[in-house]
């Protein structure tokens, strides 16, 4: 007999506001100026949180790297903002901002750098490599391109299932556009007709390497119609185009129709790590449009458009660290792993655990 | 009535098809009339055309979506055409199944079969046995049938365990192994069996090289020898209790494997029976595999280049006349 075991993961995902006390967030019927609003505020609270993160790193506080979405922060919170309880999320590198308000608490992410025994890793994974699969949360792998197809596999089972109204989408940069697995992903995808968005952000370096050693093609959203997908270009360091762009792609693969590919234009703001000054860039790119920063070019809109009071804006700010100030003295507080109360085993069936000898 | 190893391993593919509707076949040419570039799933298209689906050449997206939907709750089995090609997948099976459950405390039932071990005329690309190189990384299983009973009972039990196995199912035993009808139940997963007893030397083995093993003893019976013949059945977990009962009795071993000689199966056999088991050994241990060359094409040099009946017997002897 085979096990009848559900093993199906539970959808706890509840709807979150970057708010750290109630305020009503914005849904997916919002207006564009609140929707905007809030994703703003997600924008806030990554940056604040990474802007910590560093600060421990330099401090000493962090063991291994920090890997910060900075500039990408508009592209990153629109992967995460359209996504409805059910949807699968498979953020990258340089996704905090998506990862929140996905419905990532801050928490998980203080802990998994911190090393705390109760975050998702436990201490045995670290940094962005963090997830939470039973609730739709996929936890990357290094290797670039390996999660499209995963993804893929997690949208087929709903399928299977009879489950509808359903979406996933993925985050990729143009660096693991060039990977095999990311091009056999594509294309599984699309011959599987499965509802998945692929955002690609190309910020113009992979880890030190330019655009023109990465690729030769003229622009990266060409490749859609290759696999079969809808292609939409984005600058993405416009809040509202990526809010615009991507929120339609969600819409349009969740309504049927074939896979969407976006190909978002930025500079990525930060080194690959914190370890990495990124002095490979030359200063004249950094003046291109590409590299302003969408944060400083969101708030100015809020301001120029009277969205928000400035006092209002100044709060915001002050629960942004405060939030972040929270989620790392909590992290702080707790254990780390011990290698003596570890179990070391990678199975979940234990019996099948392959012994060594007790001597070794 | 006589099922072959081939047909037990379709068999119970259709088992699982109908028991579970979690289960899913995923791979190339499996699906339609076709049924497998071996026919393992010959049929089963045609009773699940939803549950049976052909993919692209594309080993990593197979497996990295059969991940993703069974971190979703199902139960996929990959059909990787050859064995050799699931080195395109490495990247999936090791760093992403094979470290989820232990990352995230999720485990992924995948199932992953691989039609390995050499025939004749199938050269560099098409007769790889890839159990050593999978049993290396954590958190996967690996199973290596070598009767058409283990064949089916432990397909089965694949498919129903939470954790990602590969399972190696030898080309060569396909057509050549016959048994008159299936069991319901088997010996339990990592348990390895005595496939035939003896007393004055042990032979640990698995797969295909179980049945040389055998064939081998048979031969060294006519010459006065009691050779036992361990099956370990699963590589990963490797049951070293058996084996190291077995060389109580014995007092001397030669372990067999077909894939590559650096390091591996038999190397770690052979590891842990001198680590535990020092004071039973008579002799020092021995091993046979495969030649460290690419796996020739020419029959001429294919049956020279894997262990066999013959050069068993050679290295038995050898060791039996210490």
């Amino acid at each position: 007999m085979l096990q009848t075991a559900q093993r199906t993961a539970k959808l706890k995902r509840k709807k979150r506001t970057p708010a750290s006390l109630g305020e009503a967030a914005a849904d997916k019927t919002a207006p564009p100026h609140e929707r905007f609003l809030e994703a703003f505020r997600w924008m806030l609270l990554a940056r604040a949180l990474e802007e910590k993160l560093v600060s421990l790193y330099r401090g000493g506080q962090i063991t291994g790297g920090v890997y910060i979405g900075k500039g990408q922060e508009a592209v990153s919170v629109a992967c995460g903002l359209f996504l409805e309880k059910g949807d699968i999320f498979a953020p990258l590198i340089r996704d905090q901002a998506g990862r929140s308000a996905f419905g990532e608490p801050l928490v998980d992410v203080t802990r998994t750098y911190l090393g705390s025994r109760l975050g998702p890793m436990r201490g045995r994974d670290g940094n962005i490599h963090r997830g939470h699969p039973r609730d739709n949360e996929l936890a990357m792998i290094s290797h670039l391109g390996a999660m499209v197809s995963v993804t893929v596999g997690t949208l087929m089972a709903k399928r299977f299932r009879g489950e509808k109204d359903f979406v996933g989408l993925s985050c990729i940069g143009e660096g693991g556009m060039q990977t095999g697995a990311f091009h056999e992903g594509m294309n599984i995808a699309a011959v599987e007709q499965v509802p998945l968005v692929v955002v690609a952000t190309n910020n113009h370096y992979a880890y030190s390497t330019p655009n023109d050693r990465e690729f030769a093609c003229d622009d990266l959203v060409e490749r859609a119609i290759g696999y079969g997908f809808e292609g939409y270009s984005l600058d993405g360091t416009d809040l509202a185009a990526c809010l615009d762009v991507i929120g339609g792609a969600v819409k349009r693969a969740r309504a049927g129709r074939p896979p969407q590919l976006v190909v978002a234009s930025l500079l990525r703001l930060s080194g690959h790590g914190e370890h990495d000054d990124a002095s490979y860039v030359p200063e004249d790119m950094k003046g291109q449009p590409f590299a302003r920063d969408c944060l400083k070019l969101a708030e100015q809109t809020i301001i120029e458009s009277n969205l928000l009071d400035p006092n209002a804006l100044a709060e915001w700010r002050k629960d942004a660290v405060a939030q972040v100030d929270d989620a790392v003295a909590t992290a702080q507080k707790e254990a780390v792993p011990e290698a003596d109360k570890e179990d070391w085993c990678a199975l979940s069936t234990r019996d099948l655990v392959d012994h060594v000898g007790e001597d070794e | 009535m006589s099922i072959t190893y081939l047909e037990a391993i379709r068999e119970a593919q259709a088992k699982l098809l109908r028991d579970d509707d979690r289960v899913f076949i995923y791979g190339q040419d499996v699906g339609g009339t076709f049924g497998g570039a071996f026919k393992a799933t010959k049929g089963l298209a045609k009773e699940f055309p939803k549950r049976v689906l052909n993919t692209p050449i594309s080993e990593d997206a197979i497996v990295g979506t059969a991940i993703g939907a069974a971190m979703q709750g199902m139960r996929p089995i990959v059909e990787m055409q050859f064995a050799d090609f699931s080195s395109i997948a490495l990247n999936q099976i090791l760093n992403n199944a094979g470290t989820h459950y232990w990352r995230t405390g999720v485990p992924v039932p995948i199932t992953v079969r691989l039609p390995c071990g050499g025939t004749k005329g199938s050269g560099p690309f098409h007769s790889q046995s890839m159990e050593s190189l999978y049993a290396h990384y954590p958190g996967l299983i690996v199973m290596t049938p070598a009767t058409v009973e283990d064949a089916y009972t432990m397909l089965i039990e694949a498919v129903t365990i939470d954790d990602p196995v590969v399972y190696c199912e030898h080309k060569y035993l396909y057509y050549h192994l016959k048994a008159d009808k299936l069991p319901d139940k088997g010996l339990p997963i990592g348990r390895a069996r005595i496939a035939r007893e003896g007393r004055d030397l042990t032979i640990v083995s698995y797969s295909a090289m179980t049945q040389e093993s055998l064939a081998a003893a048979e031969e060294l019976a006519r010459e006065g020898f009691e050779v036992e013949v361990v099956d370990l059945r699963t590589v990963k977990p490797l049951d070293t209790d058996t084996v190291l009962a077995s060389i109580a009795r014995t007092g001397r071993l030669l372990c067999v494997g077909e894939s590559f000689p650096w390091g591996g199966t038999t190397a770690e056999v052979i590891a842990r029976v001198t680590n535990q088991g020092f004071h039973l050994l008579d002799a020092a241990p021995q091993r046979l595999n495969a030649k460290d060359t690419p796996i020739p094409y020419h029959p001429n040099l294919w049956s020279a280049h894997r262990p066999n009946a013959k050069n068993i017997v050679a290295k038995a002897g050898a060791l039996l006349r210490e």
